[in-house]
């Protein structure tokens, strides 16, 4: 529910008030809530594939365990915590919003801007390495690992824990089917929100948000720490299963 | 008000229809009204090209052979008639065309929580339209409207990437309009409109609306996961692949299940509208008919397994979902009962509305009942598959949701566009409807329990005779939805000018002006009556006759 | 019932006996609850139609009656429910004695075959009163196997084995559907199960022209060279297979498994999914050397392979641990 309604009059005149609500705590309130169940949208949205992950990793594990080895932790992990700094200064950018500190606000989002690209470009290095190591799902996938008496020779993998049962190349597949499909929507959601956040920084230069609107900054900031939780589980899942000291 | 002032009023007023002209102030609208209107079109517009799939399909099912056109034709066409009636006139009809014009004004509002969403919505629905049309015109699909793997991933050459981005696009759509209706309903209510004096209108789309934000992303998500397999031969539910075609199922029915909930809860909405007004009485039991709304949304999520009970499945899988079916049958027998409750003692007349709610009823508790058999494994296993299931989903779809949605666009016809349609056409066409659906699916019980399967092109002679009282039911379906098509058309120029409140019935729309204004109230409405006040309203109008003329 | 206006479907199974309980259990609940509903919503809509001075009598509602209808319904379906359940129960438990066919479903056709060796496109021949388990799996996409005489059908997977067992009632010939789409001629996909006496099954069984399925199997499975591992002594590299059908299998990575048709199919297409405890993982793959047809052969045929004598050791996994170190030879747990 609302506060009680100012006059039609006064507010008519906040040129961020939208004719439709009677007060700015009602839109402020409905752009929330309206967030929050897009993004339970979102969590169902990537339910989905999480579920055929789970389901999958079960039914193939060692298969699972092997191929998610090969993956680049260390710039898995750098990822990570790329993405744990952006949400950070995403904090920072609401807080300034809120309380009026306009450099505060642009320096945020602009860090905000450079760590999400960074995200993206680590991510586009993998997908390279990915694509170079003939793991990428399709006609040309061949899963071979390192030997390890022989470096830079290639050999059939095996499971993590036991060198003689060797990976199922259709299982590895699967498992990077997931892992392409998985990050790859993730990206596309950070692109999204790299493209929220170039808007928001365009309206924050042209000095649109104060302490007394600040909605679309708080409401992109809970897109952003949504699309960084996501990746949150997704690091774990695909990057540190059957990982042994 | 009295009569005479009623029926012609001396000036033109302003309302939502004439304030502004021109094609983009229809395009570009964020009026909740005039995007239900556009939504109104283009379901219709659907409506009659799944209807012509429809037809085509029973017209071949007349003979035995297959001799009217050939076995991929016909397969496109149940295909077709299937993916555009659910995705493209079921799933979002009484939400969008009804739920947009109304809630806003039910609640006291001056629009939806977000409009340019809402038009956006529609947008998206007609992208997904249009993608649909194109996929038809270039050669359809052929998988069935509910694609199963292997065969829509690995087996067939029809467009199911370009039927899939249409489903895609009019899913979205379908979220957002959720989305909308969700913070509409918790942050715009009027002062005094606390949620026990909400209408049981908008106590079904909220319950729907839940279904449709948690439920259509996992469609969404598995409609991609097939593109990405036929797009780059992946293997997820591919078994030559290393992957699982009952995945695919479990994922399919997750959302598909609960879709048949976002179909009917809206059509319960009118149904409680339309039987409260013409019983003159409160609906029985309104805490009970609001809850189980909410119940039939959650319990709904739970079910979807009892689509595969022949499919694979274990046998303990199998007990529990074919349980908690009968969990969720339970609500909506709930409903049933209090609908006719309202009715006792009331004061009941047979305008077109009521006599499609009674249709509704009818054929609902037939439709409602025959779920019953399929969720019992025993029955299950025999007539799955076959055309007993396609008996049972029309009689609630069509035989519910249709038959609701009707009897709402008639009796929200006048606050719409400020006519009246014609009673004694309207009454007609809906004892045509009836009977010609009763004509049309009926036999279809029986032709499922003697074990004629779906999707058959040509069939043993012995299944001639119930196929042919079929299909010339549905001819007369046809003719039945026909008639309002055209003389509702014809009232919006040539019908009687309608009185603000032509029914005397309760709830805030009827409280404006007939066509509303663009912003719907002069003031903001403070509540403080309850729903349903019929006993305060006919306390005042005791003496009159209801001024709708004939 | 009537030639060409069927009402109902012939029984000829036990399963369509108690089918048509069920459905007719139904049926009368179903009538009596329409009828009721009916006959009171038309009294309703006659005795209080509108009439001029005469308001409607205002009624919130009533616990007592929401409690009432929310609860009886409730029993109602519980019996239902358990009434079906009992039913798909014993569907779902095929009998040990039952005989088997192998059924292999493509587009759009069906291929059976008997144990004793006839092969049959889009017929099935049964005998009368004898249990019958059809072991089915697709070549292509998802098929059903449908005879809506004996009420009964079960999807026909790729990939893997479904199974559907009955017990034919009545000598006829009954239809035989396909119930999953699957493509062009899905509806063509149709053909007779053919129910006879005994003394004529034994006739038309002798008339067969290939050999018992399971010596084909044992042919294939020397052609193929599974012998050379799988020997019936302890000495092969691979387990012995006698009696391992229907056995508890233990594996290497701790789990026990029952050996049924999906098993021995899993073992031959994907020899590293289970491997069994004390053996090493270097069977090779025989996918795509071996066709569905084939593959009910081998099954047959073990199938057929009796438990091993007793106090004749037959797999390593059974030999008391002393034993079993000194055979594997520092093989890693």
């Amino acid at each position: 529910m609302h506060d009680s309604a100012t006059t039609a009059h006064h507010a008519a005149h906040d040129p961020a008030l939208l004719h439709h609500f009677a007060d700015e705590s009602q839109q402020r309130n409905a752009a929330s809530l309206g967030m929050w169940v897009f993004l339970a949208q979102e969590v169902m949205f990537f339910g989905g594939l999480f579920c055929a992950y789970l389901i999958y990793r079960l039914k193939y594990f060692g298969d699972f365990g092997a191929a998610s080895q090969s993956l680049n932790i260390t710039l898995g992990a750098t990822n990570t915590i790329v993405l744990i700094c952006s949400s950070l200064t995403v904090v920072f950018a609401v807080w300034a919003a809120k309380h009026g500190k306009r450099s505060m606000l642009l320096i945020n989002l602009v860090l905000t801007l450079i760590l999400g690209c960074a995200f993206l470009g680590i991510k586009a290095v993998e997908y390279r390495d990915k694509f170079v190591e003939h793991h990428v799902p399709g006609a040309t996938f061949d899963f071979k690992c390192e030997s390890p008496g022989h470096p830079g020779q290639l050999v059939p993998c095996h499971i993590p824990g036991n060198k003689d049962i060797l990976v199922n190349q259709r299982h590895a597949e699967m498992f990077f089917s997931l892992y392409f499909i998985m990050t790859g929507l993730h990206a596309l959601h950070m692109i999204i929100g790299i493209g929220l956040f170039l808007w928001l920084l365009i309206m924050a230069w042209k000095g649109r948000y104060t302490p007394h609107y600040n909605t679309p900054v708080e409401i992109g900031g809970l897109y952003w720490h949504f699309v960084d939780l996501v990746w949150i589980y997704l690091f774990p899942l695909l990057y540190l299963i059957d990982r042994h000291p | 008000m009295s009569t005479a002032t009623a029926i012609t009023p001396p000036v033109e007023r302003e309302d939502y229809l004439n304030k502004e002209h021109g094609v983009f102030s229809w395009l570009l609208t964020v009026d909740h009204k005039r995007i239900a209107l556009l939504y109104l079109a283009s379901v219709t517009f659907f409506f009659f090209i799944g209807g012509v799939f429809a037809l085509l399909v029973r017209l071949e099912l007349l003979t035995p052979a297959g001799d009217l056109m050939q076995a991929d034709t016909y397969n496109k066409a149940f295909t077709m008639h299937g993916m555009v009636m659910v995705f493209f006139f079921l799933i979002p009809v009484v939400p969008a065309v009804l739920g947009n014009f109304l809630i806003p004004i039910m609640i006291g509002a001056k629009d939806l929580a977000f409009p340019r969403i809402n038009l956006l919505s529609w947008y998206l629905y007609i992208a997904g339209g249009c993608v649909m049309i194109h996929c038809m015109l270039t050669g359809g699909v052929d998988t069935g409207w509910t694609f199963y793997t292997p065969f829509s991933t690995a087996f067939t050459n029809t467009k199911i990437i370009e039927a899939g981005i249409a489903v895609f696009l009019a899913g979205f759509s379908s979220i957002l309009t959720g989305l909308n209706f969700i913070v509409t309903t918790h942050r715009m209510r009027a002062p005094g409109m606390t949620w026990s004096r909400l209408p049981l209108f908008v106590w079904a789309h909220y319950a729907t609306s839940i279904i449709q934000i948690l439920g259509t992303p996992v469609i969404a998500i598995t409609i991609l996961l097939v593109v990405a397999e036929r797009l780059f031969h992946l293997g997820v539910f591919d078994p030559k692949l290393g992957g699982d075609p009952l995945l695919f199922q479990h994922l399919f029915w997750f959302y598909s299940h609960p879709a048949v909930y976002i179909m009917i809860l809206p059509a319960m909405g009118v149904v409680s509208e339309l039987i409260a007004c013409f019983s003159r009485k409160r609906i029985f039991g309104y805490s009970f008919v609001a809850m189980s709304s909410i119940g039939i949304a959650v319990i709904g999520f739970i079910v979807w397994a009892h689509h595969m009970f022949v499919a694979g499945i274990s046998l303990y899988a199998a007990l529990i979902f074919s349980a908690l079916s009968y969990l969720v049958a339970v609500p909506s027998a709930i409903k049933t009962f209090n609908w006719t409750a309202t009715m006792y003692k009331g004061s009941i007349r047979y305008d077109a509305p009521m006599l499609y709610a009674f249709g509704f009823l009818g054929l609902f508790i037939v439709g409602g009942l025959t779920g019953l058999f399929l969720a019992a494994l025993g029955i299950d296993v025999h007539v799955t598959d076959t055309y007993f299931v396609v008996a049972h989903f029309h009689y609630i779809m069509v035989g519910g949701t249709l038959m609701a949605y009707l009897g709402g666009i008639h009796f929200w016809w006048p606050k719409m566009t400020g006519r009246l349609y014609p009673e004694g056409w309207a009454r007609l066409a809906a004892l045509i409807v009836f009977v010609g659906f009763n004509l049309t699916f009926f036999p279809q019980f029986i032709l499922g329990y003697v074990g004629m399967p779906r999707r058959y092109y040509q069939y043993p002679p012995e299944f001639q005779v119930l196929n042919i009282l079929s299909t010339a039911g549905a001819t007369i379906l046809g003719i039945g939805y026909l008639l309002p098509m055209i003389y509702l058309t014809w009232s919006m120029r040539y019908g009687k000018i309608a009185p603000d409140n032509p029914w005397q019935a309760a709830g805030l729309e009827w409280k404006i002006q007939s066509p509303p204004t663009t912003f719907n109230f002069v003031q903001e409405p403070v509540v403080t009556w309850e729903a349903y006040n019929y006993d305060e309203i006919d306390d005042v109008h005791t003496h009159e006759e209801a001024p709708v003329a004939r | 019932m009537f030639d060409n206006f069927p009402l109902w479907p012939e029984q000829a199974s036990t399963a369509a006996a108690n089918v048509d309980a069920l459905y007719i259990f139904f049926l009368v609940v179903s009538v009596s609850v329409t009828a009721l509903l009916y006959v009171i919503l038309i009294f309703f809509a006659a005795r209080y139609r509108r009439r001029p001075g005469i308001k409607a009598t205002p009624n919130e509602g009533s616990l007592v009656l929401e409690l009432a209808w929310s609860i009886a319904p409730m029993f109602v379906f519980v019996a239902m429910f358990l009434f079906g359940a009992v039913v798909f129960f014993q569907e779902r438990t095929p009998p040990k004695d039952a005989t088997e066919v192998y059924v292999v479903a493509k587009q759009w056709m069906w291929k059976l075959e008997h144990m004793e060796g006839q092969r049959e496109i889009n017929e099935l021949h049964v005998p009368v009163g004898q249990n019958v388990k059809l072991i089915m799996t697709s070549q292509d996409v998802i098929h059903s196997f449908y005879i809506p005489a004996f009420r009964l059908k079960t999807d026909v997977l790729p990939g893997r084995y479904t199974i559907m067992w009955f017990r034919a009632t009545k000598p006829g010939i009954y239809h035989l559907f396909c119930a999953e789409y699957c493509g062009t001629q899905h509806s063509g996909m149709i053909g007779s199960v053919v129910v006879m006496e005994p003394s004529q099954y034994q006739a038309w069984t002798n008339g067969a022209s290939t050999g018992p399925l399971s010596v084909a199997g044992e042919k294939l499975f020397s052609e193929l060279g599974c012998g050379t591992c799988h020997r019936s002594d302890a000495q092969g590299r691979g387990p012995s297979l006698q009696g391992v059908y229907g056995s508890q299998v233990a594996l290497e990575d701790g789990r026990t498994v029952l050996a049924d048709e999906n098993y021995v199919r899993e073992s031959i297409l994907d020899p590293g999914a289970k491997i069994v405890r004390g053996y090493k993982p270097v069977m090779p793959t025989f996918q795509g050397l071996v066709t569905d047809e084939q593959m009910s052969a081998l099954l047959a045929y073990v199938k057929s392979l009796a438990p091993a004598k007793p106090g004749v050791a037959v797999n390593k996994a059974s030999l008391t641990p002393p034993d079993r170190a000194a055979g594997k030879g520092g093989q890693e747990q």
